[in-house]
């Protein structure tokens, strides 16, 4: 605490007092970060590794025992023959892509327009009224149920994609920032007040930090809600015009009965999706977290 | 800048001198009441508070819960209307200090004192300089970056304390502002209080239902009966020299006002259901 511009003036008992509480009372600098990051880095991804690894040991075995025959249950290696031969035909990145596209298309129209509507919520107060228990309860309802409506109303196509994931993210995305707006401690709306904020200030320096968590807590959701829908949406709206994407795979695979390419598709959506998680999400949430002293080992 | 240079530029704007504090009001209360309004039945909060604080004054409010000490901050501070009555504040801006420092987290220490700054109107390039002299004037130089869930709690209260400073109020009010601190932390904040307050000249109400807390800070220290809130009674600290909390003139003054404040919670004995 002592800095080595200014010491505390000589006689000036309060300040070294002070100097002596604060060292003792603060948790500043009492572990050093960059061996607790790599220890944490290590503990935290060992065990999955290691449970990826029985589990992999457990399938190949259940293979060799032959409970099941090969075409219900491929082996991993067949997982990974399937896989190459995708790679080699070049399905496979244009599969991964288009739905990577579309995913991320629908996810940003409803960030906007989930934003929009949450805001809209938070402001009126006879819309919130209206239909905030219809945004809430849309929330619970599986967005495969639109696909029907979806390809009624737009035909079989991108639009149609579109229309589901929208459905399936935007109340999430909405809720999300009205849970997260109600849930401002009402003292941080008095420290506002007492600091001269008013009106758009008060939103802007306020509100919008405190609420931050839940919006990005329902933006998180929205996220895992449109690559569902998304795919929700593929398996069932299938058609050649709309090109090739990982739930048209799916579909492939379950009208050849080709169980790998079945499993394959699987592992790739998991893996998109879990990999946008960890990548884009996973980081920022610490970072929102780890400043507010919200994070356990922070 | 140097710690005695910020004392000495504060020293010189101060207006803490005998003869303006008496002269002039900085806050005056006329016939006050607060009523709030139930679902089935009205509570009287406060009921016909009238007195005034001086310019420079360091008055301390003391009372059990129920007593509207809080309500009567907010009045001041504007956050509530008087249902009757007028309170007035000629002494100029208003800064509050809660019982929580309730600093915003997502925030550095300076950087909660840089909001303070900003919402002033205090341009961009200034605003860093001033939040690093306040959080010096409050024992915090070099904490600028820190993270407030690092800090402790006296020197979160201390941050809020450089945060309100930062609004340039001429009238400081502190509601229980060291009541959720541990009796050592606060012994140092009360003489760090004083020192501030003679140093800026500010015009101090302090709430606390801490007796020898009011004695150990206030010229006056004033009595409040609970339910409905009033002023039942006035003391002036009369101490000369070092006032500590275990001084023994402050402690024969606290046990004077605790023995009228504890006669006052006994009328309420009826009430118990």
């Amino acid at each position: 605490m002592n800095s080595p511009k200014i010491n505390p003036a000589v006689g000036d008992e309060v300040a070294s007092l002070e100097a002596g509480l604060d060292s003792l009372g603060s948790t500043s600098g009492r572990h050093s970060a960059k061996t607790t990051r790599v220890h944490k880095a290590i503990t935290t991804i060992v065990p999955s590794f290691i449970a990826i690894a029985l589990l992999l040991l457990l399938w190949t075995l259940l293979y060799y025992s032959k409970i099941k025959p090969s075409y219900l249950l491929p082996s991993p290696i067949d997982i990974w023959h399937s896989l190459a031969t995708l790679l080699n035909q070049g399905v496979l990145w244009s599969a991964v892509g288009n739905s990577l596209r579309r995913a991320a298309i629908g996810f940003l129209a409803s960030v906007t327009v989930g934003t929009i509507l949450g805001f809209s919520l938070v402001r009126f107060r006879l819309l919130r009224m209206a239909i905030g228990p219809l945004v809430s309860g849309l929330q619970s309802l599986p967005s495969v149920a639109w696909v029907p409506a979806a390809i009624i109303w737009f035909g079989l196509s991108d639009a149609a994609i579109y229309a589901v994931v929208m459905l399936g993210a935007i109340p999430s995305i909405a809720n999300g920032l009205l849970a997260g707006v109600r849930h401002v401690p009402p003292l941080y709306l008095r420290v506002g007040r007492v600091l001269g904020a008013r009106g758009f200030n008060t939103l802007r320096f306020i509100i919008f930090p405190a609420a931050l968590p839940g919006y990005f807590a329902g933006l998180r959701q929205g996220w895992a809600f449109s690559w569902r829908s998304l795919m929700a949406a593929e398996l069932i709206a299938f058609s050649p015009s709309l090109g090739i994407s990982l739930g048209q795979l799916l579909q492939t695979g379950r009208d050849l009965s080709d169980m790998s390419l079945v499993l394959t598709a699987i592992f790739l959506i998991l893996l998109v999706g879990v990999g946008f998680e960890l990548i884009f999400f996973t980081p920022i949430e610490r970072k929102i977290l780890r400043t507010r002293g919200l994070l356990a080992d922070s | 800048m140097n710690q005695l240079e910020v004392y000495e530029e504060l020293a010189v704007e101060g207006v803490n001198s005998d003869s303006q504090s008496e002269a002039s009001p900085a806050v005056v209360f006329e016939k006050v009441s607060k009523t709030f309004l139930g679902s089935s039945t009205q509570s009287v909060v406060l009921e016909e508070i009238s007195f005034t604080v001086a310019v420079g004054e360091f008055i301390c409010l003391v009372g059990a819960s129920g007593c509207g000490k809080s309500t009567l901050l907010n009045l001041v501070a504007g956050l509530e209307e008087p249902t009757t009555g007028t309170v007035s504040r000629p002494g100029g801006k208003v800064a509050l200090l809660f019982q929580d420092a309730a600093l915003l987290p997502w925030l550095t220490a300076g950087e909660n004192v840089e909001l303070a700054l900003r919402l002033r109107g205090v341009k961009r390039v200034r605003r860093r300089s001033e939040a690093e002299r306040l959080l010096t004037l409050v024992h915090l130089e070099g904490l600028h970056s820190s993270p407030i869930h690092e800090l402790s709690g006296g020197m979160r209260q201390r941050v809020a304390l450089a945060r309100a400073l930062a609004q340039e109020p001429r009238i400081l009010l502190m509601d229980e502002p060291f009541g959720a601190l541990d009796a050592i932390t606060r012994d140092v904040l009360h003489e760090e209080l004083i020192r501030i307050w003679r140093a800026t000249g500010l015009t101090i109400i302090f709430v606390t239902h801490n007796v020898r807390e009011a004695v150990r800070l206030g010229q006056r220290v004033k009595l409040m009966a609970s339910r409905p809130g009033r002023v039942i009674g006035d003391w002036t600290v009369d101490i000369r020299g070092e006032r500590r909390i275990e001084s023994p003139a402050v402690a024969e003054l606290a046990i004077e006002i605790t023995d009228e404040l504890r006669r006052e919670i006994r009328s309420h004995a009826s009430g118990r259901e």
